[in-house]
């Protein structure tokens, strides 16, 4: 009889691993996305049980009540990306963009890529965790070059050069945790440890907790594409394939994020260390404003939304700032309600790329008259996005907007203004993509079969629940974890 | 811990400061990758010295990784693609070389002002040895910023490894698995940007990074 629960953790990192190595040498793509499928719902299935039955922290693993969400969010958006993905892939094969040899490629680094951010999220060790985001780097960099134009190689490039140096500089404040950590725990691995560093923290030296958070929240700061170190986001999104569009936005930010959560916990746990708070509430607001301004000059419709996780991840970074059980769970709630809406728009987006065979703004018009249901998906998305009510992110909106007012009303008004100005720009935006006049017909292809735009829909309906009911179980563990923040 | 066990610590991680001086003022590709390898060799010494000191045998296999990856492999095969690139000209700079010294000395004592009296407490020695990481660090950021040309950019890149791994050799007893990741992640790092380097080959004529800039931001 095998013990599913003691295998479980192992699974999440072991399927992508060991699908990756399969993908890598199978030659036919139609089996490669299925089988990429198919691994993808293994981990996330195994992901499930991590729920159920936690298994004790280990000496480099560790499932705790913060990572959990994420690791379970994780694998289920890398599942639905990867069915969007199976859909997807094949029409860039017949436009040409791929040859089978990079797609062969694309789909074992999709697996290297899920592997790296379970890593990641899964890590009881912050060397370890360093490594994980490292290679979760690596391969979207090389996603972002697959197609091999100009425009894409300019991308990764770009996104190469500053993800490198915003890693190093985590890497050194990696070092300089560890050698706070080394009088009061001792040389060794415990000194590397989250579980061991989180309960010895008030111990530790405070200055060089202070210096080691600067470089921690600006090397996984540029990660997360805080402004001003976000210059690579909008390229990567989009240059690349879709898919990984989809995921970097959905997922790849989002560990960036937790990995900057575990520190700024650290610092929390340590009365003498200084307030993270307004280092990250400057940074959140700070993205948020730059973005929801850079919204309505965008004509590239994967740029736009690339902006818009910008906007996103700086109100996420603003309400950790702040702090508190309130906005803390607001932050909690808008990173996995942002993590499925924007993953459901790229989809749609993938989707009305290939349809017009264009990414310009400018050439997508009326698409609720020429193609109905991608146009309605997508018109469910923006507004879930922009924090229209009911959706979940309004929720998550207000409940930051809420308690910022609650303390600090001068800071909730420069928030209530670049929420306001970047939900304008999305409706602009929108208006025409969705219900301008639709363009001449030669120009559109047939329209999705209505079974690869189910991942859209699960995602939209998903996040509408969540707007008006949350599991009473799944609110007192938000708000468990929105204490453990600080 | 001797004084002249220190002293020779400090020696070694300053001579790796002065040759990201001299990285710095390079106009010669060639010249900058055979610089380059020296920092590696500095680098590698400097590891050797500390696994010897804090007896930590292995940090020696971080040092030979250094010494045989970084100052050997990395530059033969960066001269080999300069020369199949046809990119040995003057190395572009987009700061001159007065400024930019002055740049560097200004971050060198920015490092001293941070770095010292923070970690002054866990130990002369460390303290020391991070001051002249970060500065390494630094001036890898500043010769990334200053440079043009992708290879110049990537040598900047490595020099800034060069100092993270000082700096995990100087802090006592930390677990292998950083050094090793770390030169394990610079070689996967050197694969990705010799892939780009040949792709870049492939479909331009040069990897003058500035050429690539044509496409900046979105344009209708």
């Amino acid at each position: 009889m095998i013990d599913w629960a003691s295998i479980a953790e192992p699974m999440v990192l072991a399927v992508p691993a060991g699908s990756a190595a399969i993908l890598a040498t199978l030659p036919g793509y139609r089996l490669s996305s299925k089988l990429n499928v198919l691994a993808s719902l293994t981990t996330f299935l195994a992901a499930l049980t991590l729920i159920v039955h936690r298994p004790p922290a280990g000496t480099f693993l560790l499932v705790d009540d913060l990572n959990v969400f994420l690791i379970v969010l994780n694998t289920f958006v890398g599942f639905t990306a990867s069915a969007f993905s199976a859909g997807y892939i094949s029409h860039e094969l017949e436009s040409g963009k791929l040859t089978p040899t990079y797609l062969r490629f694309y789909h074992a680094m999709y697996q290297v890529l899920m592997f790296g951010m379970n890593l990641a999220l899964m890590a009881n060790n912050i060397g370890l965790m360093w490594v994980a985001i490292e290679l979760a780097t690596l391969t979207t960099v090389l996603m972002v070059g697959i197609y091999r134009t100009h425009e894409a190689i300019e991308a990764a490039w770009k996104y190469f050069i500053l993800g490198s140096v915003g890693i190093g500089l985590a890497l050194f404040g990696t070092i300089i945790v560890y050698l706070a950590a080394l009088p009061v725990i001792g040389e060794g691995l415990d000194a590397m440890a989250w579980n061991v560093l989180t309960t010895r923290a008030s111990a530790f030296d405070p200055a060089l907790l202070n210096l080691a958070f600067v470089f921690l929240l600006l090397g996984y700061g540029t990660k997360v594409g805080l402004a001003p170190l976000h210059a690579w986001l909008p390229d990567a999104h989009a240059e690349g394939p879709t898919p990984i569009s989809a995921v970097l936005s959905g997922l790849l930010l989002n560990v960036a994020l937790y990995a900057v959560l575990r520190f700024k916990i650290l610092l929390a746990a340590n009365e003498a260390a200084l307030a993270p708070g307004p280092l990250m509430v400057t940074m959140g607001l700070a993205s948020l404003s730059f973005a929801a301004f850079m919204l309505y000059r965008r004509r590239d419709i994967k740029r736009f939304f690339a902006y818009s996780s910008i906007e996103h991840m700086g109100i996420a970074t603003f309400a950790f700032g702040m702090g508190g059980p309130l906005a803390n769970f607001a932050g909690l709630l808008h990173m996995a309600m942002h993590s499925l809406t924007k993953s459901s728009i790229f989809y749609s987006v993938g989707h009305i790329a290939q349809v017009k065979g264009t990414q310009k703004i400018s050439q997508i018009t009326g698409l609720t008259a020429t193609h109905p249901l991608l146009g309605w998906s997508l018109v469910a998305g923006v507004a879930a996005i922009a924090g229209v009510p009911p959706f979940g992110l309004f929720m998550s909106e207000f409940l930051v907007l809420s308690s910022t007012f609650a303390r600090q009303p001068l800071l909730a008004v420069p928030l209530a203004f670049g929420l306001l100005i970047a939900f304008g720009a999305l409706i602009w935006r929108l208006h025409k993509l969705a219900f301008g006049t639709p363009g001449p017909e030669e120009k559109s292809g047939p329209a999705p079969a209505g079974y690869k735009l189910v991942a859209i829909f699960a995602h939209l309906a998903l996040v509408f629940v969540a707007g008006f009911y949350l599991p009473t179980s799944l609110t007192a563990w938000f708000q468990h974890v929105a204490a453990l923040l600080g | 811990m001797h004084s002249i066990q220190f002293d020779i610590a400090h020696l070694l991680a300053s001579a790796l400061v002065l040759a990201s001086f001299m990285l710095l003022y390079q106009d010669r590709m060639f010249g900058l990758i055979q610089v380059f390898a020296g920092h590696a060799v500095v680098l590698a010494l400097a590891v050797a010295w500390q696994a010897y000191v804090q007896d930590a045998p292995h940090l020696y296999v971080t040092a030979a990784i250094a010494l045989v990856f970084k100052a050997t492999i990395i530059p033969v095969a960066l001269f080999r693609i300069v020369r199949r690139l046809e990119i040995h000209r003057n190395v572009e700079k987009v700061v001159g070389v007065g400024s930019t010294m002055l740049i560097g000395i200004g971050l060198v004592a920015l490092s001293i002002a941070v770095m010292l009296p923070v970690t002054h407490r866990s130990g002369a020695y460390t303290s020391e040895d991070l001051v002249f990481a970060l500065a390494v660090v630094l001036l890898g950021l500043l010769m990334m910023t200053t440079r043009r040309n992708a290879v110049s950019q990537v040598i900047g890149f490595m020099s800034l490894e060069n100092g993270l791994i000082l700096a995990a050799a100087g802090a006592k007893g930390m677990p292998l698995v950083v050094e090793i990741s770390v030169a394990f992640s610079v070689l996967i790092a050197f694969i990705v940007i010799g892939v780009f380097l040949f792709r870049i080959r492939e479909r331009f004529d040069s990897v003058d990074v500035q050429a690539l800039d044509r496409f900046r931001g979105d344009r209708g």
